[in-house]
């Protein structure tokens, strides 16, 4: 009983905490990003580049086109490598992200020290880096890397800034990053001329169905393509990854119901049991209670509140013993640095009293009926 | 004097199984408002039986009841039970008080089953009636506190906490010393002295001849139905055991 009620509070709780981190996480991520892969896919299977396989159909100049479409307030290529970063003796591996100057306006991104790149550094193949927090510190320490010349691979990079720290993440941490400008990653580090993804900010997310069907639009007239089965690229709304991860939550949620519910049904008819138990014990008080006036609904009715009472005891114990394990929850996860909500709701307290009671009832229905229909004399007899 | 209880010719059989055992086998009385009856006979003879059947927690497999002129047969279980809560006060032979319970609220437990009733008004009363019979001190115990003789005293202050017209006292000093059985009985003669009609069950002449009549059963019939000519005032040292 307690565990029944306990669990449904928790996985009420844990439940709304881990959608909450979703939902943080799309919205710090921008809920209204677009993003743009190479190689075609069906809607609901992953896209080609995501298997693993290279497609170099997405060219710097799709991600400039797509910028012209109304409703995108920012759009920036990716350009994405491997590579040792040294600084003095010190190296370390990390993923270079090659991006535009408005990246930091795609992922709601910000710089602590010093600056982002600039549109004219994209231009011209600089050599400049900003860092991540999590490798500026591993590089640097406390020292201030502002001005400092870094190695990526065997080629030196200036560092000009370092992002500001943006946590642990389900999707993917940045700190551990670095950036140099898109064309830099293209042709000095990777050697190559196409993109690996090309991320846009639409202005409101009421605008999302327009702006993807117009970069679809775009890029089949700009890939030559008529037949869309032969459509190389695939559009994706963060809506739509939501969408798959709820369907994990959900199933997740209904088999820790289950869980509860199969709890809850062994708590009742545990309580069963003890008002049986109660019921023989004082028979000789319910043949009294009877010679003295109670009539048969009275008798239930006591049998019933006591039931009730002490599901509702349970219950209150459970509803305790679950938010404690609902605030650990979210206590570990916020020290971990999840963006993690505790939420419980009045709803969920409110519907495990019910639960409570109503198991009190169900379950207590029995023995109460049994006390009210005790013959008063047999029972004022029994011994 | 009115007439409160009309017996006519009333039987109680038990199925067990097969067999059936006759235990009341044709009773007949009258019992008028303010008497003080006792019912005697020996163990078995059907005195608890009849008792339950007067005071409703049984029904009669044959024959006529009517108390204050109404056919009680008539009526269905709710109303029984209300006859029960309103008219009738019970005293068992083994107390039957609550354990782990107050004295005081044993004692107000009949309430629990009268509509209507003034809790406050309940509860002055029944305080009036505790130190009536000397158990003013004794409101908070617990039944297991006291002696036997205190305990049912605490009964029959329970069965009269709603005022009943008539107490059905089952053996009540059948668990009794003789001295507890003399207070006893003294507050019942009290009671009566009072105005309330009392049937009292015993099977113990010297306590039978406190009241004022006698009935007596065998078998499940009335052999002898007498008044008492001289009836025995407890403890005025008439008869010492
Ligand atoms: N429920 C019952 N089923 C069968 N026999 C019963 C039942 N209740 C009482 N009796 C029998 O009825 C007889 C009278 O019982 P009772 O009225 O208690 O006698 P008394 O009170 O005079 O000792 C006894 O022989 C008893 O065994
Ligand atoms: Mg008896």
């Amino acid at each position: 009983m307690i565990i029944g009620v306990g669990s449904v509070i928790a996985i009420m709780s844990v439940g709304a905490g881990a959608q909450s981190l979703i939902f943080n996480e799309i919205s710090s991520f921008g809920s209204n990003l677009i993003g743009v892969m190479p190689g075609g896919s069906e809607d609901d299977a992953p896209p080609a580049a995501m298997l693993g396989m290279v497609i170099t159909t997405l060219t710097y100049d799709d991600a400039k086109a797509i910028d012209g479409i109304p409703h995108i307030i920012a759009v920036t290529p990716y350009a994405t490598g491997n590579a040792n970063i040294s600084f003095g003796d010190k190296i370390k591996n990390a993923t270079f992200v090659g991006v535009t100057s408005e990246y930091v306006n795609v992922e709601d991104s910000r710089v602590s020290h010093g600056r982002f790149i600039l549109p004219e550094e994209n231009e011209s193949t600089a050599r400049i880096v900003v860092l991540g927090s999590e490798i500026k510190e591993d590089l640097f320490g406390d020292d201030d890397p502002l001005n400092q010349r870094i190695k990526i691979d065997k080629t030196n990079f200036l560092v000009v800034g370092v992002m500001k720290k943006k946590g642990a993440s389900l999707i993917a941490s940045r700190d551990k990053d670095i950036f140099i400008p898109v064309k830099t990653a293209q042709k000095v580090m990777l050697g190559v001329d196409y993109l690996g993804l090309i991320r846009a900010k639409v202005d409101d997310e009421k605008n999302m169905p327009f702006v993807t069907s117009e970069i679809k639009k775009l890029l089949q007239q700009r890939h030559n393509i008529e037949d869309p089965k032969k459509i190389d690229f695939s559009v994706r709304s963060m809506d739509q990854a939501l969408d798959m991860i709820s369907m994990v939550t959900d199933a997740l949620n209904l088999f820790l119901g289950a869980i509860a519910a199969i709890s809850l049904i062994v708590g009742g008819i545990g309580i069963m049991n003890i008002m049986l138990v109660s019921v023989t014990e004082r028979t000789r008080e319910i043949g009294l209670r009877k010679a003295l006036g109670a009539k048969r609904v009275d008798i239930l009715t006591q049998f019933l509140t006591e039931s009730v009472i002490i599901t509702f005891i349970g219950g209150l114990i459970g509803i305790i013993g679950g938010s404690i394990f609902a605030i650990l929850v979210a206590c570990g996860a916020q020290y971990f640095g999840y963006d993690w909500d505790l939420i419980i709701t009045p709803f969920s307290v409110i519907i495990s009293f019910v639960i409570a009671v109503v198991i009190g009832l169900v379950f207590g229905i029995y023995p109460a009926n049994k006390a009210a229909k005790l013959n008063a004399i047999e029972a004022l007899r029994y011994e | 004097m009115s007439v409160l209880i009309n017996l006519k010719n009333i039987t109680k059989d038990y199925q067990t199984g097969e067999i059936v055992t006759s235990v009341l086998k044709g009773v007949s009385f009258e019992i008028n408002d303010g008497e003080f009856v006792a019912i005697m006979g020996s163990s078995g003879s059907g005195k608890s039986t009849l008792m339950y059947v007067l005071g409703f927690l049984d029904k009669p497999t044959s024959g006529g009841y009517h108390f204050e002129e109404q056919d009680t047969l008539k009526l269905d279980d709710d109303k029984l039970a209300e006859f029960r809560s309103e008219k009738i006060g019970f005293v068992f032979q083994s107390y039957n008080l609550l354990q782990r319970t107050s004295v005081l609220e044993n004692v107000l437990l009949p309430t629990t089953y009268l509509p209507n009733c003034n809790l406050k008004e309940a509860e002055k009363n029944a305080v009036k009636l505790l130190e009536k019979v000397g158990l003013g001190h004794r409101l908070d115990h617990n039944p297991n506190q006291l002696s036997g003789g205190e305990q049912q005293r605490v009964a029959i202050v329970r069965a009269l906490v709603n005022n009943p017209r008539l107490v059905l006292a089952d053996e009540p000093t059948g668990n009794l010393d003789s001295k507890s059985g003399e207070e006893i009985m003294e507050i019942l003669q009290s009671l009566n002295k009072e105005g309330r009609t009392i049937i009292m069950v015993t099977h113990e002449e010297y306590t039978a001849e406190c009241a004022k009549r006698i009935i007596h059963i065998k078998d499940g019939m009335v052999t002898e139905d007498r008044i008492v000519e001289r009836q025995r005032m407890a403890r005025d040292g008439e008869y010492k055991k």
